[in-house]
């Protein structure tokens, strides 16, 4: 996507105006607009969520089951240091911190929590590290739903209530704002909000790709002994592909927090964890447009599923026969076996990934018919 | 000349066998040195430790007049001691160029790297042809001719090979040898471990014989090849 974008312009200012008015247009088409933009708001959440596991499992090539971990260590920070909750007992200088700290701070307790997981893990790939970062996130989920005793600081399987929108410029973004004739809602103004932070990973993540470090993870995804023999410092490469797709786990944490008011361990299952999984893999692994493209067919599919299917039932049998949320995992499930068959390299893969499963021009696969072929005769 | 790799009294053990037992080893400047022996000599021991993948029991290594014990694994190649192992160890769902910019990967200077890559190219126009393709794709020798590339990119002041016959044809081997000779006279330092001794004799300047961890013989390489029980053992005449 980026690179027809480079080269056309046009394309990309046609793009961006359509992300812009989109909330509009949503809210102009469907009566249940609102709603619509409710969801394209988490779809925006799962982009921010997807591209952040992407440097864990795509780029550096670490099995990351456990990935929603830093999407609740995010979460409860902000609703913590943002709600009723413990604001008897926190100091008032850490109590509603300004936005643009409260974001760094959740990256960076994200990211500690990242290379609290990594560190164990180094030695550790593939099925190993997946059981284990499994384990890491269920017990990050199991802290939030215990530690209501003795002393209170979760709140338990209750979660934490009246959590505060976020407050950037004096404006508080929980509150409809009136501009250029137009009310924007707590919705709306999440969608840019959340939009911004996608571009920021976007950016990030890109320059990342053609980086050292994206080399250096491309080389332990590889093969990490010749990455060690190469000059590469494994062990911190690796530590900062967790820390750093922890973090923006972490950020997105934080939004969602701000944008829900609500957390509660509930949020943070293990199905979670593999949806976004389910979500890189399905776009195409390492590769950024991808990505987002899974995440939007992630979660915007059961949004569609409930929109077409009950209206569908009435129709046909008058009543609801089926709940669309049981035909959901169905409808998903068969989805992703077919398209593991046919695409294994996702739906838009990086040029690696696609070479990997399928030789790129006539040419080369000529030649590379000739090495293995004619082999070892042909040395001039 | 001076010297640039100095192993003095090198003992390694895994558990209670005692693989090295106490070698003395040296390489100067510009020189290409073979160590060769039969298989479980302890040869490949005495390089994997010499590049820090395995902890000796006793005895020093000193590389350009330093001990390489406070070194971690990736700090080896910064400073000039690369190696190409056995079995390659080549990235084979990179492609070849990117194979041999990984061998850059500790060198920060773009031009010089650039310049480094067309010389390679020079030396290996069979790469040149192929640079946009999967590395695991190619020949064995290829494959071979990518692992000593990428080293090269390294810029290293020693160079230490493992076995690059190993599992080529005939034909393939002598091209290979060929390319050592090629790179020795651009000026690399080398230590090439090698079971092929005749051919390995052949390329080097001198030679240690290694024998169930210990040194039998150290010589010219041509004195070596005249010698008569180098040649009972290992030479097959």
């Amino acid at each position: 996507m980026h690179e027809t974008m480079k080269k056309n312009p046009l394309l990309l200012a046609i793009f961006a105006t359509f992300v812009m008015v989109l909330p509009w247009v949503l809210g102009g088409f469907f009566e249940n607009g609102n709603s619509w933009l409710r969801a394209v708001d988490f779809a925006l959440l799962y982009i921010l969520l997807a591209l952040g596991l992407n440097i864990v499992v795509g780029y550096a090539g670490l099995l990351d089951l456990g990935y929603i971990a830093f999407y609740a260590v995010g979460a409860y920070l902000y609703a913590l240091l943002n709600s009723p909750h413990l604001a008897e007992v926190l100091p008032a200088w850490l109590s509603h911190p300004p936005f643009l700290v409260m974001m760094v701070l959740a990256a960076i307790v994200a990211g500690v929590f990242g290379v609290l997981l990594g560190s164990p893990t180094l030695k550790l790939r593939g099925d190993y590290l997946a059981i284990v970062t499994l384990g890491f996130g269920e017990i990050i989920r199991i802290f939030m739903n215990n530690l209501d005793r003795p002393v209170n600081i979760t709140n338990g399987p209750q979660g934490i209530n009246h959590i505060d929108a976020v407050q950037i410029a004096g404006y508080d973004f929980g509150r409809p704002i009136e501009f250029l004739g137009l009310t924007f809602e707590k919705i709306h103004l999440y969608y840019y909000l959340i939009l911004a932070f996608c571009a920021l990973i976007i950016f990030v993540s890109m320059r990342l790709q053609n980086s050292r470090i994206g080399r250096a993870w491309v080389a332990i995804r590889e093969d990490e002994i010749a990455a060690n023999a190469m000059g590469i410092n494994t062990r911190n490469v690796k530590l900062l592909a967790f820390a750093m797709g922890a973090s923006f786990g972490g950020v997105s944490g934080a939004l969602f927090a701000s944008f829900q008011g609500f957390v509660s361990p509930e949020s943070f299952v293990l199905m979670e964890s593999v949806m976004v999984l389910c979500m890189v893999v399905l776009g195409g692994m390492g590769n950024i447009p991808g990505v987002i493209l899974g995440a939007i067919i992630v979660s915007i599919t059961p949004e569609l599923l409930r929109d077409i299917i009950n209206p569908l039932q009435m129709a046909i049998a008058g009543k609801r026969v089926v709940d669309p949320e049981n035909l959901r995992m169905l409808v998903f499930g068969l989805a992703m076996i077919i398209i593991m068959l046919v695409r294994p390299e996702g739906l838009w893969p990086s040029k690696r990934r696609r070479a990997e499963l399928h030789p790129k021009t006539k040419e080369i696969a000529l030649q590379e018919k000739d090495s293995l072929q004619d082999a070892e005769r042909n040395h001039d | 000349m001076s010297t640039l790799l100095q192993v003095n009294d090198l003992k390694v053990a895994y558990g209670g066998i005692h693989a090295v037992k106490g070698i003395n080893l040296e390489v100067k400047q510009g020189e290409l040195v073979a160590l060769i022996g039969a298989n479980g000599a302890g040869k490949t021991t005495t390089l994997k430790t010499l590049m820090g993948m395995v902890k000796p029991a006793g005895g020093d290594i000193l590389f350009d007049g330093q001990s390489t014990s406070k070194l971690a694994p990736h700090e080896y190649v910064s400073n000039g001691l690369v190696m190409v192992p056995e079995g390659r160890g080549i990235f084979s769902r990179l492609t070849v160029e990117e194979n041999l910019q990984m061998g850059a990967y500790s060198r920060n200077d773009k031009a010089e790297i650039a310049h480094d890559l067309e010389r390679v190219y020079y030396l290996f126009p069979r790469l040149k042809e192929r640079q946009k393709q999967l590395a695991g794709t190619l020949s064995g020798g290829e494959q071979q001719m990518v692992a000593i590339g990428r080293a090269m990119l390294s810029r290293p002041k020693l160079l230490l090979l493992d076995e690059p016959s190993m599992g080529l044809a005939p034909i393939i081997v002598q091209k290979i040898f060929e390319i050592i000779k090629m790179i020795a006279a651009e000026g690399v330092t080398m230590l090439l471990v090698e079971q092929n001794a005749k051919l390995a004799l052949q390329t080097a300047n001198r030679g240690y014989v290694m024998e169930s961890g210990r040194i039998t013989y150290s010589d010219d390489a041509a004195a070596l090849l005249a010698n008569e029980k180098v040649q009972q053992a290992y030479l097959g005449e």
